[in-house]
């Protein structure tokens, strides 16, 4: 982001800014030199430099924590809070948190990629230890006692005398408003009180009690409730629809109509959804052809891009042996589904030109610059305010949702629209994680180690967000009779990769290659789905991991380990072969098998190994996933149970991609409307999960949300294989498919 | 407790009206022990008027096509999709949300199981899950994991707490012994 903004200044808005021809000459050099940028800071504080954007003291006992990064169910408002509540030296209750509000708090871009910790978690931290010096500092003046002499406990700041003054008196005085230096030493993890415990999650009481918990759940005065009606097909316009009999259905107050956009609202929930029953009926589209071919076409569609490969990563060492052996293998991974309980809401009203929205965006910011560009709004009249959803695994229509109220709203005179996207709006619509094809080659020599390895992949965009791209990735943009496309994004770049995450292979081959094929120009809207391209590489490297070590003739477990130096990596694969109670090369019975996998998220994240335990019935081809074993290291880990949720949560949701899911479609519409057409896994299927944390109280944060979903796949099929001796290599492992393989 | 509840809107869309069917009728609901009268259209989906008119916000709105159990409200004790069940078919039972169960300060056992096994992620599930469960217990106060599951077995759980869940549900089970 910050390196594209900085590309986009123009000369034009530099000599403005600077204030002229010559001071802009005389400053170029320099800054050229990088000389006049700030010095760097740590995490989100780097962005975000004053201290009072992070927190604030008030007299009433309280400390408010602002953060750029929103709840998503995966427990940050907690851990972020246990973070502030260390630094400070009070108590946790003390800690109260405002999270993503364009009007109130620092701009982190996109709570995504696991980074809420590492970078809201590090600005906080620096930013609290900070705030507690200068809290002390002016404590000693008061007390007429030397800082280094004097003690907090919980906001009470006591010298030796005896005398003390607390937080809230000094309230008033302490200067926040000033850059933070990140020089104060953040505590030493021996010292932490809150850091390190599991912490029962602040939004988890309100949520099983009837509290307002989510956007849905927002009230406004005078609110009408609105629902959109999307065209059929991603290629559909609209020819004609009666919006007069519309408007006259009981209840109705405004209708509209916009291109092909088409949206309406009622003074009731139902009615509205009657009335879109009823527009729907009465709308004529002209549909297009618009989609790829489905089934194993599809990946021989995408195969046949005319997007040349890019290299990604080449690394050649000629000394080492030629393969005696070599392998090839195709992998591949449809359309999948975020696939949300709830779907899509948000909120908007207008008041004297300006816009207030309730979105459960994953980036409020990035929003409210999306919707200043489809509304043509200067996005100093736009406040966009977090409220949770339901969980979201990455973009799907929260943002569109946002628009279409928006565009609504404008027509019910001031009145505030809810805008509840319907099941079919959120499975049709969303943006599908990208259907993608892994070609592996590999070859081992005479000792049976991997000398050479390729990976050649083939994806379209996993990250369309908003903010990614020029144009308007917004949904309803498109639809609009002045329609705003959003441009063709570009792939997230490396280390992190978006196509190509986690295709780099953490193990020491000697000989590496890795190709892409970023298929920019998508038939099927896609974004990022929980791990981006990680998931499917993950499944694929690591699959071809086991496929080579059994041409090989080596046990999964000492292969892996044998490939690899990294000592935190080789820490979390013998942990989960240990607790698994792993035992080498022991082959399936034909029915039931065991399986090992292994990645560091994204080469940047967290390390997790497991080993998966299969069950398979031959005849109906239905695999059973019965349990699961992981390691994790997270480094210094915030909230034991919290990353615990997020690494056994990813197992079974993972389970689920790779057992059940794949997106419907013909070459002219999406066919997955319901959750009839797009199965997941249910209590009777769910695997029993144990995760093992390697705590590393002096490393630094490493994210977790995403370290166990990649994995999980390859573990299953290598459980699939060690029990069948079947290799499956096309996901989802449907009993069709599996059954198909047995035959 | 009787309330009406936004009559003057209700007015306007009744002015509207050109069907019969489009007739509003006004129904007296018995929630979570409190007597309710709504004025409404009789096929209404009762989760419209539990959370619009009387601003529950327990029961929520997944799919409004009975397949996900989000919506999910005890009717004299059986778990019943709000999302699919007109209002006139329920108006007569005793219907229970999960705002009947307990409140912050007095938690129904299931649902101080449910926070303290934190038994989710995002929770937009969980109101389902604790009103199956209640009805489960109320029939099987000792459910083994299979009954569990099969209780559950209707509802969807995205963020995959599933067996968190069924560890809350075997602990309130527990606490509820007598």
């Amino acid at each position: 982001m910050s390196a594209r903004s900085a590309r986009s200044v123009s000369r034009r808005d530099f000599l403005q800014a600077t204030g002229g021809l010559v001071i802009g000459f005389a400053l170029a050099p320099r800054l050229a030199l990088g000389q006049d940028r700030p010095a760097p800071l740590p995490g989100s504080l780097n962005a975000n430099r004053m201290l009072d954007a992070w927190l604030r003291v008030d007299p009433n006992g309280t400390v408010t924590i602002f953060t750029g990064k929103i709840e998503l169910g995966q427990g940050i408002g907690t851990a972020l809070s246990q973070i502030a509540a260390d630094e400070l030296d009070v108590d946790l209750k003390r800690i109260e948190v405002v999270s993503g509000d364009t009007a109130r708090t620092p701009n982190e871009g996109q709570t995504a990629g696991s980074l809420s910790i590492e970078q809201s978690g590090t600005a906080l931290r620096f930013a609290c230890a900070e705030a507690r010096d200068i809290l002390v500092s002016a404590a000693a003046v008061k007390l007429g006692a030397p800082a280094a002499e004097l003690k907090v406990s919980d906001g009470a700041i006591s010298a030796p005398d005896g005398t003390s003054v607390t937080y809230w008196d000094l309230a008033r005085d302490a200067d926040f408003k000033r850059e933070a230096t990140a020089t104060v030493k953040p505590k030493p993890p021996a010292a932490h009180r809150w850091v390190g415990k599991s912490i029962a999650r602040r939004d988890i009481p309100k949520k099983f009690t009837g509290g307002a918990a989510y956007v849905q759940d927002v009230r406004l005065p005078n609110m009408v409730f609105g629902r959109v009606v999307r065209p059929p097909s991603p290629g559909a316009q609209l020819l004609s629809v009666d919006e007069a009999a519309i408007r006259r259905l009981p209840g109705v107050v405004a209708v509209v109509r916009d291109g092909s956009f088409l949206a309406v609202a009622a003074e009731r929930e139902e009615l509205a959804i009657r009335a879109r029953e009823a527009l729907a009926r009465s709308a004529r589209w002209g549909e297009t052809e618009s989609l790829p071919p489905a089934g194993d076409a599809l990946y021989r569609h995408l195969m046949s891009s005319t997007v040349p490969g890019e290299t990604v990563v080449e690394k050649t060492s000629p000394v080492v042996a030629m393969p005696v052996k070599t392998l090839e293998a195709l992998y591949t991974r449809p359309y999948q589904c975020h696939g949300s309980i709830g779907p899509s809401c948000a909120l908007a009203q207008w008041q004297d030109g300006k816009l207030a929205v309730w979105t459960h965006s994953q980036g409020v910011f990035p929003l409210r610059a999306e919707l200043g560009k489809a509304l043509g709004i200067p996005t100093k009249d736009i406040r966009c305010m977090h409220a949770e959803g339901a969980g979201c695994y990455g973009h799907n229509g929260a943002d569109d949702v946002a628009l279409d109220a928006a565009l609504l709203a404008r027509a019910t005179s001031g009145r505030p629209v809810k805008l509840q996207w319907m099941r079919d709006d959120e499975f049709m619509w969303e943006p599908y994680g990208s259907a993608m094809v892994m070609k592996l080659s590999g070859g081992i020599d005479a000792q049976g180690n991997i000398v050479t390895w390729s990976h050649e992949l083939w994806s379209h965009p996993h990250s369309t967000r908003p903010g990614a791209s020029a144009g308007v990735n917004l949904l309803a943009a498109r639809h609009l009779a002045q329609a705003l496309a959003p441009g063709l994004p570009a792939d997230v770049p490396q280390p992190a990769g978006g196509a190509a995450r986690n295709a780099i292979p953490l193990y020491d081959f000697p000989n590496v290659k890795v190709v892409k094929h970023y298929i920019a120009e998508a038939p099927l809207r896609t974004s990022a789905l929980r791990t981006l391209g990680g998931y499917a590489n993950v499944f694929a490297l690591e699959s071809f991991v086991d496929e080579l070590a059994a041409a090989a003739g080596a046990d999964p477990v000492d292969f892996r380990l044998r490939h690899l130096k990294d000592p935190r990596a080789r820490g979390v694969i013998e942990a989960a072969a240990q607790r698994a109670g792993w035992r080498p090369s022991v082959r399936g019975d034909g029915t039931r098998g065991r399986g090992f996998a292994f990645s560091k998220y994204k080469n940047l994240a967290c390390y997790c190994a497991m080993a998966a335990d299969v069950q398979v019935d031959r005849p109906t081809g239905r695999v059973s996933v019965t349990r699961v074993v992981a390691a994790v290291d997270a480094g210094q880990i915030v909230n034991p149970d919290g990353v615990i949720n997020q690494i056994e949560g990813g197992i079974i949701q993972s389970t689920s991609w790779t057992m059940l899911e794949s997106v419907r479609f013909d070459r002219t519409r999406v066919m997955t409307r319901s959750w009839a057409d797009y199965p997941i896994l249910r209590f009777t299927d769910v695997p029993e999960v144990e995760v093992v944390l390697l705590d590393q109280p002096a490393e630094r944060f490493l994210g977790v949300g995403e370290g166990s979903q990649g994995p999980t796949a390859a573990a299953i099929a290598n459980a699939i294989a060690n029990a069948t001796g079947k290799r499956l290599r096309a996901l989802p492992f449907t009993a069709e498919r599996v059954k198909q393989a047995m035959a | 407790m009787i309330l009406v509840l936004r009559a003057a809107h209700i007015g306007v869309a009744y002015a509207c009206g050109e069907d019969k069917e489009d007739t509003m009728a006004s129904f007296t609901l018995r929630v979570n022990g409190e007597t309710r009268t709504v004025s409404v259209e009789p096929d209404a989906p009762l989760l419209y008027v539990l959370r619009n008119d009387l601003e529950l916000n327990g029961p929520k709105f997944g799919c409004g096509l009975a397949q996900c159990g989000a919506c999910t409200v005890l009717v004299d004790g059986k778990p019943v999709r709000s999302c699919v069940a007109p209002v006139s078919t329920v108006a007569k039972g005793r219907i229970t949300t999960i705002e009947g169960l307990g409140t912050m300060d007095r938690l129904h056992p299931l649902q101080r199981a449910f926070i303290e096994e934190q038994a989710c992620q995002c929770g937009f599930c969980g109101n389902g899950m604790v009103m199956s469960a209640k009805a489960l217990l109320d029939r099987t106060p000792r459910p083994n994991d299979r009954q569990i599951k099969g209780a559950l077995n209707g509802h969807l759980c995205r963020c995959a707490s599933h067996n968190r869940i069924v560890r809350a549900v075997h602990r309130a089970a527990k606490e509820m012994r007598p």
